[in-house]
């Protein structure tokens, strides 16, 4: 499959993430929409890759290797950001019984 | 190398460390034997060249004179912070020498993100200075200003956590060597192929949402009002310093070449901080309030140095570093002790605890940029750069014009230290917080401050050891 494909899937992806966050109220799904920017870049770095290796890789094999071990990284700091935005999530909800980010406005004055 | 790995391992030593503390105070003590230990490493380093760990780095991180200077003021101030403020962070929970040793995961990764020499590193320093910030801010579990602080900051940090690692797509993508290397990226003068002009872009917004720079600024006010306040100190201080430094080195060194194409971008970020900071900052009441968005109006002078981009930018940026983190961190560990955060709760500070007044009146004067102190020289270099530069001329006017209507907050305490009568029958503070030690140590900031004001070679010398 050609390139683009991958190059236009994974913007598809990061936009609706990005156009997620905004309007929800709810902050798990705002979650949902960050980690799914977050494998938006997962994707677009493997094809950047793959994209680099095809067309130096006879020269160079291991160009573009690097890259895939980048996404290795992202996805162990995104499980840990996980693991610290849940948290808060539960404590926000042990507080307020509700997960809803409007809710929050004792900040605003 | 010294010091990412103390401080890594010394925040393991913290954490079950809670374990066999008996009493709330002793993890303070184990945190200022721990951070004078980084910054002896550290000095070290810088002067002899010693690193005690033999690590392959395989060209992940830098180390020079600049990067390790950087660290060191950064460790000095949080040693500072730990000597101010240690007895308010064990009043803030019961997990004493948990926040500790998050703290030490956020000073590893200060070291990271001032030394990262790829995009991988940059990532990951980024990242470990956030998320034990994210904890750290939530930390207060029962306040509910405390837990929607933590709750828009981690949504906030992963969003712009997001634009980033695209931003960094981008630019691999676009650079026909495929690495993330900065050393062997290559971007060069003329025109910048798309897929890197984009990255740039996303990079410019990513790095401005972490050190709140407008118009990415929003979440910085409620965060910094919600957070504990030690921990707003911290943050507002160290951490946003290592944002800075990760900045100035991810433009200088991976788009350098290219200034000419995002300098005007980076002017109207500079000028649009410097506006809203300043001018927002005058109409709060809370005196927490107002030093987030005067943390705001300083970052704009720290832009500066990212819009100059040359050898007085890099002084300048270490010296602000200093000037700005030991005033903030002064500031805020007298406004801890207070029982009323409004200016009005101020009145009559002057004539109750004469020693401390002078100390906050100091730390003040030197946030406003009065000369003899720290925060002239440094608002001083930074103008400087900008004017060596050479273009646009008139943000350096703008800035100074901004510096002037930050008098008008900063005085607007002092005139209330001094010049007010206690309005209120309660007293300002409670007498026993001012202990013998805390003014020693109000003292010392004090004076390192003018020192610093007066010979900032001490510490711009260090860069070209």
């Amino acid at each position: 499959m050609p390139f683009n494909y991958y190059f236009f899937l994974s913007l598809a992806f990061f936009f609706i993430g990005i156009i997620g966050v905004f309007p929800r109220r709810n902050a798990i799904i705002i979650f949902m929409c960050i980690e799914l920017m977050l494998n938006a870049v997962n994707l677009l770095l493997v094809a950047f890759s793959k994209m680099h290796n095809l067309q130096l890789g006879l020269d160079f094999p291991n160009i573009g290797s690097e890259a895939q071990v980048f996404v290795f990284f992202i996805m162990v700091v995104a499980a840990a950001e996980v693991s610290v935005g849940l948290a808060i999530i539960v404590m926000l909800y042990r507080n307020t019984h509700s997960v809803d980010v409007n809710f929050l406005n004792r900040l605003k004055n | 190398m010294n010091a990412i790995i103390l401080t890594a391992a010394w925040g393991v030593i913290m954490m079950f460390g809670g374990v066999f503390f008996k009493s709330k105070a002793t993890p303070k003590y184990w945190a200022i034997v721990g951070i004078l230990l980084a910054i002896a490493a550290v000095f070290a380093e810088i002067g002899y060249g010693e690193s005690y760990f033999n690590v392959d780095l395989k060209g992940l991180l830098h180390f020079n004179s600049f990067n390790l200077t950087f660290i060191a003021v950064a460790y000095i101030c949080t040693l500072f912070f730990f000597l101010l403020n240690g007895s308010d962070i064990e009043k803030v929970g019961n997990h004493v020498s948990e926040y500790f040793a998050l703290i030490f995961f956020v000073l590893c990764g200060v070291a990271i993100a001032a030394t990262y020499s790829s995009l991988l590193t940059l990532f990951i320093g980024i990242e470990i200075l956030s998320i034990p910030l994210y904890i750290l801010t939530g930390s207060d579990k029962r306040n509910l200003k405390s837990n929607e602080a933590a709750l828009k900051y981690f949504l906030m940090g992963s969003f712009s956590t997001g634009i980033m690692l695209m931003g960094i797509a981008f630019v691999y993508g676009g650079n026909s060597s495929g690495t993330f290397l900065v050393a062997n990226m290559g971007i060069g003068q003329g025109q910048l192929p798309v897929l890197i002009a984009v990255g740039l872009v996303l990079l410019l917004v990513a790095m401005s949402f972490k050190v709140s720079a407008a118009p990415f600024h929003f979440w910085t006010p409620d965060v910094y009002d919600g957070a504990p306040t030690v921990f707003t100190s911290f943050m507002s201080t160290i951490v946003k310093a290592a944002g800075f430094m990760a900045f100035l080195r991810l433009f200088d060194n991976v788009f350098g070449a290219a200034h000419s194409q995002w300098i005007t971008l980076v002017a109207i970020i500079t000028a649009a901080t410097l506006f809203i900071g300043n001018i927002t900052a005058v109409f709060q009441q809370s005196v927490k309030r107002m030093l987030a968005y005067s943390s705001i109006a300083q970052a704009g002078f720290m832009m500066l140095a990212i819009f100059a981009i040359n050898d007085t930018a890099k002084e300048g940026i270490v010296l602000y570093t200093a000037a700005y983190s030991l005033a903030t961190i002064g500031i805020f560990a007298i406004l801890i002790k207070m029982n009323d955060y409004t200016v009005e709760g101020f009145n009559g500070f002057g004539k109750a605890y004469p020693l401390p007044a002078v100390a906050a009146t100091v730390f003040l004067l030197s946030l406003t940029g009065i000369p003899l102190t720290a925060g002239f020289q440094s608002k001083f270099f930074m103008l400087m750069a900008a004017l060596k530069n050479g273009q646009h001329t008139w943000l350096i006017i703008f800035a100074v014009l901004c510096a002037a209507v930050s008098a008008y907050y900063y005085f607007r305490v002092i005139q209330a230290i001094w010049f007010k009568e206690a309005t209120t029958a309660t007293s300002v503070a409670d007498p026993a917080v001012f202990t013998a030690a805390f003014k020693t140590m109000l003292v010392i900031t004090v004076v390192l401050i003018l020192a610093l004001g007066l010979f900032p070679e001490c510490i711009t010398n260090w860069l070209h050891y």
